[in-house]
């Protein structure tokens, strides 16, 4: 068994066109114009390489025109003692207010497909 | 994760598709589509269409990541030294090239499928389902599945695994928990491998690296072990044995009723 992927991104990025391709499809877009994720930074995707990753992997397809716009979003948490919610950096998960360990991620781990601008007719010319 | 319900919303996001969000404007001339849907849904149906698999054939099944070289295939070799005759068991292996690691397991007498990825940095949910279908689970206690030596990408995808053991080999550092959080959150156990080299080290303490695990919000258990001299080989046999019962008995439960 052989499969092809320099980096997870890249796996990541096919995926996304996929979904993107199925909704132009129904759709009857003409062409994608803008395309939104959300990113959190416990994804374990970073953006930078899905940035430059997604014209490559779009060449040629649907998307091959469109402007990718990647939305970062924060890692928030929930202390189980205190139940104060708190902005924390990725690596560390502990309650922002009482220093507790014990507590569950609210955001931050998401890679969502938020939206997607298609052209579904051609723009006249002026 | 769903795509019709909302339920990917979350605090950190629902404002980026309120009414006056970022991402709700459109212009004239053009449709702006609302999505909501995960990127590895994919990935996760085909894991757990996995998962279903292995509930159905009571095989309980562990995914080991690491670092390249921490020490995946040699603490395979001694799991099986230690548990052949006790318990059937058979491996996945991923690697980018060869058939080495799985030679190393089938000298033990051990069925081992090997999956080349080729350039590809992590195992995926496809790749597992191919490979589990050569595999006879109904003799099977246990699979282990050797997922591509990296810190960073296997963790993102979900195998259908019902365990993630994390290796952190003793040179590698005892801040790897702090540096790789995204991997060592996704562990159930983190095996701290190569213990007989951490005296000659001097610098690596694993009560810091426990300590990293627990500020990931992460309550795994921490244990330390030498593949080599067999020292903390028992506590690891026993999370195993235990692993097993536990999921043997809530499947058999499942059925029986």
């Amino acid at each position: 068994m052989k499969y092809w992927q320099p980096m997870h991104e890249l796996a990541i990025c096919q995926a996304l066109i996929d979904e993107v391709a199925a909704l132009a499809r129904t759709a009857h877009a003409s062409s994608i114009t803008d395309v939104y994720v959300s990113v959190g930074p416990l994804s374990g995707v970073e953006c930078s390489l899905m940035r430059n990753t997604f014209p490559v992997a779009g060449a040629g397809t649907v998307v091959s025109e469109a402007t990718l716009h990647l939305q970062q979003t924060p890692v928030r948490i929930r202390c189980e003692d205190c139940a104060a919610e708190t902005e924390v950096a990725a690596n560390r998960l502990i309650c922002g207010r009482c220093g507790n360990w014990r507590t569950h991620l609210i955001g931050g781990d998401e890679l969502l497909l938020q939206r997607v601008v298609m052209q579904t007719h051609r723009p006249r010319r002026e | 994760m769903c795509d019709s319900c909302g339920c990917n919303l979350t605090q950190s996001n629902r404002h980026l598709v309120a009414a006056d969000g970022h991402l709700a404007h459109t212009s004239s001339g053009t449709e702006s589509v609302e999505v909501l849907k995960g990127l590895l849904d994919a990935n996760d149906l085909q894991a757990k269409h996995n998962r279903e698999h292995f509930d159905q054939h009571q095989v309980f099944v562990v995914n080991l990541m690491s670092s390249p070289g921490a020490g995946k295939t040699s603490l395979l070799e001694a799991t099986i030294d230690a548990l052949a005759g006790d318990l059937n068991m058979a491996v996945i292996e991923g690697d980018l090239e060869t058939e080495n690691d799985a030679m190393r397991i089938r000298d033990k007498g051990i069925a081992a499928i090997q999956i080349c990825t080729g350039s590809a940095c992590h195992l995926d949910a496809h790749m597992v389902h191919t490979a589990l279908h050569e595999l006879a689970l109904d003799e099977l206690d246990i699979l282990f599945i050797e997922n591509v030596g990296n810190l960073v990408c296997p963790a993102s995808f979900d195998l259908g695994q019902h365990r993630n053991v994390t290796l952190l080999s003793s040179p590698e550092g005892d801040d790897k928990p702090a540096k790789y959080p995204v991997m060592f959150r996704a562990a159930d156990l983190l095996l701290i491998t190569k213990s007989d080299l951490i005296e000659v080290l001097g610098d690596f303490d694993p009560e810091r690296a426990g300590s990293y695990l627990r500020r990931l919000a992460n309550p795994a258990p921490v244990l330390a072990l030498s593949a080599r001299n067999g020292a903390g080989m028992h506590a690891w046999l026993d999370w195993i044995r235990e692993g097993i019962e536990l999921h043997t008995h809530s499947h058999s439960h499942g059925v029986g009723d």
